[in-house]
C-alpha cells in the first residue's frame, strides 16, 4: 500500500469520526458513539496483548478500570481546585495509571505466554476487583466513585455540559489512540510481538528476549485500556467496581474476538457490533445476551478469524474480478439461513413470552396454540435443510472462485 | 475456641471435597486435551438445576442418579461437536470456546430456568443432626456429601491406577499415538474422559445445590477457585488438585471463622494510626474480609514463584 493510500484510509477514517453526529444527534445515537469510542480504545488494545502480542488476558479490565477511577478522582480533585488543569487531558491521566499497573503487574506475569499468562491474568483480576470492595476510600464499595466533568477551566468556551461535547472529545482521543496504536505495529517492538506470539524459541535465536518483547507490549496495552477508562470517566462520570471485574474483561475478549484478531481493523468492527447489539437489541429483547453467546460460539467455530477475516476471505476473489461470480450462490445459502435464524430467534421469544398474543415481525402468533408453533417450527428446519442442501454448491462455487487466481497468477 | 476451630476445620473439609470434585475432573480433562475447561464450572451449575428439576417430580435420589449422567452426556456432545472442531485453531481457540460456552450456558440456564434462585432442598430423609459438638449441630446432609466426595476419590484413584481402562486412560494421557497404534480409540477415551469429568461436575452440583443455594451465579463464584486449585495444585496432577482442594477449603474456612486482623497486628508491633489516615481500610482490614481474596494472591504467588504448581511436573 502507497504512503498517499494509507494517508487517504486514515484521513476518510478522522472524517467519519467527526461527520458521525450529522447523521444523527439524538441523546441515544450520541450515548452510542461515546460507547463506541470508549469500546474500540478498548478493544484496540486488548487486541495488542492477544492478537499481536499472543497473551490471552482474562483481566484486561483491571488496567482500564484502574485508569477510570483515578480519572474520576482527578475530576473530583478539580472540582475542589487540589488540580486545575482541562478535562480534555483527563484520558491521559488514566492512561498513566493503566501504564504503572502494566509495569508491575507485567514485570512478573510476562514470563510466559499460554496458559500461566492467562491463569495470572484471571487471579489479577479477580484480586483487584475482590480488594476493590474491600478498600471502600478509593473505589467507593459497591456504589462507586463519581464526580464532574464541568469544574475544569472551558476549553475555547466549551464546559463540556453536553455529550456532543464529549463525543468530539473522545473522536479526537479515539482518532490519536488508533494512530498510535497502529504506529505501534509497524515498529521494530510491535514486529517482534508478532514474531514472540508465532515462534518464541525462534525469535529468541535472533536475539530478542521473548519476555521483554512481551512486557512491551503488555505495558503499551495497559496505557491504552488505561486511556479508554480515562474516556469512560468523562462520559460517565462515575465509575464502579463492575469496570474493572471479570465480566468486563470477558466483554473486551468478546469485541476482539468476534471483530478479528490478525486484523488491526477487527477490534474495530468488534467494538461497533457489540455496542450496537448491547444498545439496540436490549431494548427489544431479554434475551440478547443469549443471542450474544450464541454468536460468540458459532464465531469461534467457523470464522476463527473473526468477522474482519471472513471479509478479508474474499480478498483471491476480489483481486481477480471473481466476486460477482460469489453472489448468487450466497443469496442461494444466505436466504434460507435468515430465515432459519429469524424463525429460531422467533421460537426463543415466544417460549419466553409471557403474553397470550406475540408480536413478531408484523405477525401475530397466539403463544398458547399449537399452529403457531407447528408454523414456526416447520419454516425453521425447512429453512434449515434447505441452507445445508446449498452449502455443497457454495463450496463449489468459492473453490472456483479462489482457484481461477491461481491459474492466473501462474500464467 | 476449640469449637470454632472444629468447625471451621469440617467445613472447610465440605467445601475441600466438594471443590476436589470439580477439580478432578478439570485436572484429568486438562492432562488430556492441554485445554483449561472455563465451562466446567458451568456443568456444575446444569447439574444442580437438573437435579432441582428432577427432585421436583421423582424426588432428591432420582436426581442424584440421573443428573449427573445427563450433563455427562452433554460434556460428551460438547467435546465431540466443539472442541474438537476447535482443537485446530489451537490451545486458544480452545480456551475462548470453552469461555464462550460458559458465558452461554449461564444465559440458557437464566433462560430455561430464570434468573431468581431456585428452592431446591436437601432430602427429608438426611434431614437430621448428625452429631451435635458444644451444643452446635452437624447436619447428616453435610456428614453425607463428605461421605460421597470421598467415595468419589477412593473410585476415581481405584479406576485409575487398578483397572484396565484407568491404565489406557494414563497410558492416552502420555503417549496418546502409541495407545492408538495398539488399536485403541483414543478420539474416543477422550471423549469419555470428558464426559466423565463433567458428570463428576454435575454430580458435586448435584449434592452442593441445596446447601449453596441454586441461582445462575452459582457457576461463577465457584468457577474462578476451581481454576486456583488446578493451577496451585499443578496442573494435570490429581494429587496436587486434592491437596489443593482442602488447602484451600479449609484456608478459607479459618479464614472467615477468625477474629483477627490488622489491629492485632499493629497493636502487637505497638503501631497506631489515626483514623483518617490515607491507608485507614488497610489498617482496619480483618481477616474474614479478605478471606474470598485469599485464593487468588496464593493463585498469584505460586504461579510468580513455582510456576508448575505445587505437585506438577509440566513445563509448556
Amino acid at each position: 500500500m502507497g504512503i498517499a493510500k494509507k494517508i487517504s484510509i486514515w484521513l476518510a477514517y478522522l472524517l467519519l469520526l467527526l461527520a458521525l453526529p450529522q447523521f444523527s444527534d439524538s441523546i441515544l445515537a450520541i450515548s452510542i458513539y461515546n460507547q463506541m469510542a470508549i469500546a474500540i480504545i478498548f478493544a484496540l488494545s486488548y487486541n495488542m496483548l492477544l492478537g499481536q502480542g499472543g497473551m490471552l488476558s482474562f483481566g484486561h479490565a483491571v488496567y482500564f478500570g484502574l485508569g477510570g477511577f483515578l480519572a474520576v478522582h482527578a475530576l473530583i480533585m478539580i472540582e475542589f481546585e487540589t488540580l486545575y488543569f482541562s478535562i480534555i487531558w483527563i484520558p491521559l491521566i488514566g492512561g498513566f495509571i493503566g501504564l504503572l499497573a502494566a509495569v508491575f503487574i507485567g514485570s512478573f506475569s510476562t514470563h510466559k505466554a499460554g496458559t500461566v499468562f492467562a491463569m495470572i491474568s484471571l487471579g489479577i483480576g479477580e484480586l483487584i476487583a475482590a480488594s476493590s470492595l474491600i478498600f471502600t476510600d478509593f473505589f467507593g464499595g459497591e456504589a462507586g466513585v463519581s464526580g464532574d466533568r464541568t469544574y475544569g477551566p472551558p476549553l475555547f468556551g466549551i464546559e463540556f455540559f453536553q455529550d456532543v461535547e464529549i463525543y468530539y472529545l473522545a473522536a479526537a482521543w479515539v482518532f490519536i489512540a488508533t494512530l498510535f496504536m497502529y504506529l505501534f505495529t509497524q515498529t521494530p517492538a510491535g514486529r517482534m510481538a508478532n514474531a514472540v506470539r508465532d515462534n518464541p524459541e525462534r525469535a529468541e535465536f535472533i536475539g530478542y528476549s521473548a519476555r521483554r518483547i512481551r512486557y512491551i507490549s503488555f505495558c503499551a496495552a495497559g496505557l491504552f485500556a488505561g486511556v479508554a477508562g480515562g474516556l469512560f470517566a468523562l462520559n460517565y462520570e462515575f465509575i464502579t467496581e463492575e469496570n474493572l471485574n471479570a465480566a468486563t474483561s470477558g466483554r473486551v475478549l468478546l469485541m476482539a474476538y468476534i471483530g478479528g484478531l490478525g486484523y488491526f481493523i477487527g477490534p474495530i468492527l468488534g467494538a461497533v457490533i457489540l455496542t450496537l447489539m448491547n444498545s439496540l437489541l436490549s431494548n427489544y429483547s431479554d434475551l440478547w445476551m443469549l443471542y450474544l453467546g450464541i454468536m460468540f460460539l458459532l464465531t469461534v467455530l467457523f470464522l476463527p478469524r473473526g468477522f474482519a477475516g471472513f471479509i478479508m476471505m474474499h480478498q483471491i476473489a476480489w483481486l481477480n474480478g471473481s466476486l460477482k461470480n460469489l453472489a448468487v450462490p450466497y443469496i442461494i445459502t444466505g436466504v434460507p439461513a435468515i430465515l432459519f435464524l429469524v424463525g429460531g430467534i422467533g421460537m426463543l421469544e415466544m417460549s419466553h413470552s409471557e403474553e397470550e398474543i406475540f408480536h413478531y415481525l408484523g405477525f401475530e402468533l397466539v403463544t398458547a396454540s399449537l399452529v403457531g408453533w407447528i408454523s414456526l417450527t416447520v419454516m425453521t428446519l425447512g429453512a434449515l435443510f434447505a441452507a445445508r442442501m446449498s452449502l455443497p454448491q457454495l463450496r463449489d462455487a468459492w473453490e472456483e472462485a479462489n482457484s481461477l487466481s491461481q491459474t492466473e497468477g501462474e500464467s | 475456641m476449640l469449637e470454632v476451630f472444629i468447625f471451621a476445620t469440617l467445613n472447610g473439609l465440605v467445601t475441600g471435597l466438594l471443590l476436589f470434585m470439580l477439580a478432578s475432573g478439570l485436572t484429568l480433562i486438562f492432562s488430556m486435551m492441554g485445554v483449561l475447561n472455563f465451562a466446567h464450572a458451568s456443568f456444575y451449575m446444569l447439574g444442580a438445576y437438573f437435579a432441582y428439576s428432577i427432585s421436583l417430580h421423582f424426588g432428591f435420589w432420582t436426581g442424584l442418579i440421573f443428573a449427573p449422567l445427563i450433563v455427562g452426556c452433554l460434556g460428551a456432545a460438547v467435546e465431540r461437536y466443539g472442541l474438537r472442531r476447535v482443537h485446530q485453531s489451537g490451545h486458544v481457540a480452545e480456551l475462548v470456546f470453552t469461555f464462550g460456552l460458559a458465558f452461554l450456558i449461564e444465559e440458557a440456564v437464566q433462560f430455561f430456568w430464570g434468573p431468581d434462585t431456585k428452592n431446591y432442598q436437601s432430602p427429608d430423609l438426611l434431614d437430621f443432626p448428625l452429631f451435635t459438638l458444644f451444643g452446635q449441630e452437624f447436619s447428616a446432609y453435610r456428614g453425607f456429601m463428605i461421605g460421597i466426595s470421598i467415595l468419589i476419590f477412593i473410585g476415581l484413584y481405584r479406576v485409575l491406577t487398578r483397572s484396565r481402562i484407568g491404565i489406557i486412560i494414563q497410558a492416552a494421557i502420555s503417549h496418546p499415538n502409541t495407545v492408538a497404534n495398539l488399536g485403541h480409540n483414543v478420539p474416543l477415551i477422550f471423549m469419555g474422559v470428558f464426559g466423565v469429568g463433567t458428570a463428576l461436575a454435575g454430580l458435586a452440583g448435584v449434592i452442593a445445590g441445596p446447601v449453596l443455594t441454586t441461582f445462575p451465579g452459582m457457576a461463577i463464584v465457584l468457577g474462578s477457585i476451581v481454576f486456583v486449585i488446578v493451577v496451585i495444585g499443578g496442573l494435570g496432577s490429581l494429587a496436587g488438585a486434592f491437596i489443593a482442594s482442602l488447602l484451600i477449603g479449609l484456608l478459607q474456612s479459618y479464614a472467615i471463622a477468625s477474629d483477627v486482623g490488622m489491629p492485632d497486628l499493629l497493636n502487637l508491633l505497638g503501631i497506631s494510626f489515626g483514623r483518617d489516615h490515607m491507608l485507614n481500610d488497610l489498617w482496619t482490614m480483618t481477616l474474614p474480609q479478605v478471606a474470598p481474596i485469599l485464593p487468588y494472591l496464593l493463585l498469584v504467588l505460586v504461579l510468580i514463584f513455582r510456576p508448575t504448581g505445587l505437585m506438577g511436573n509440566r513445563e509448556e
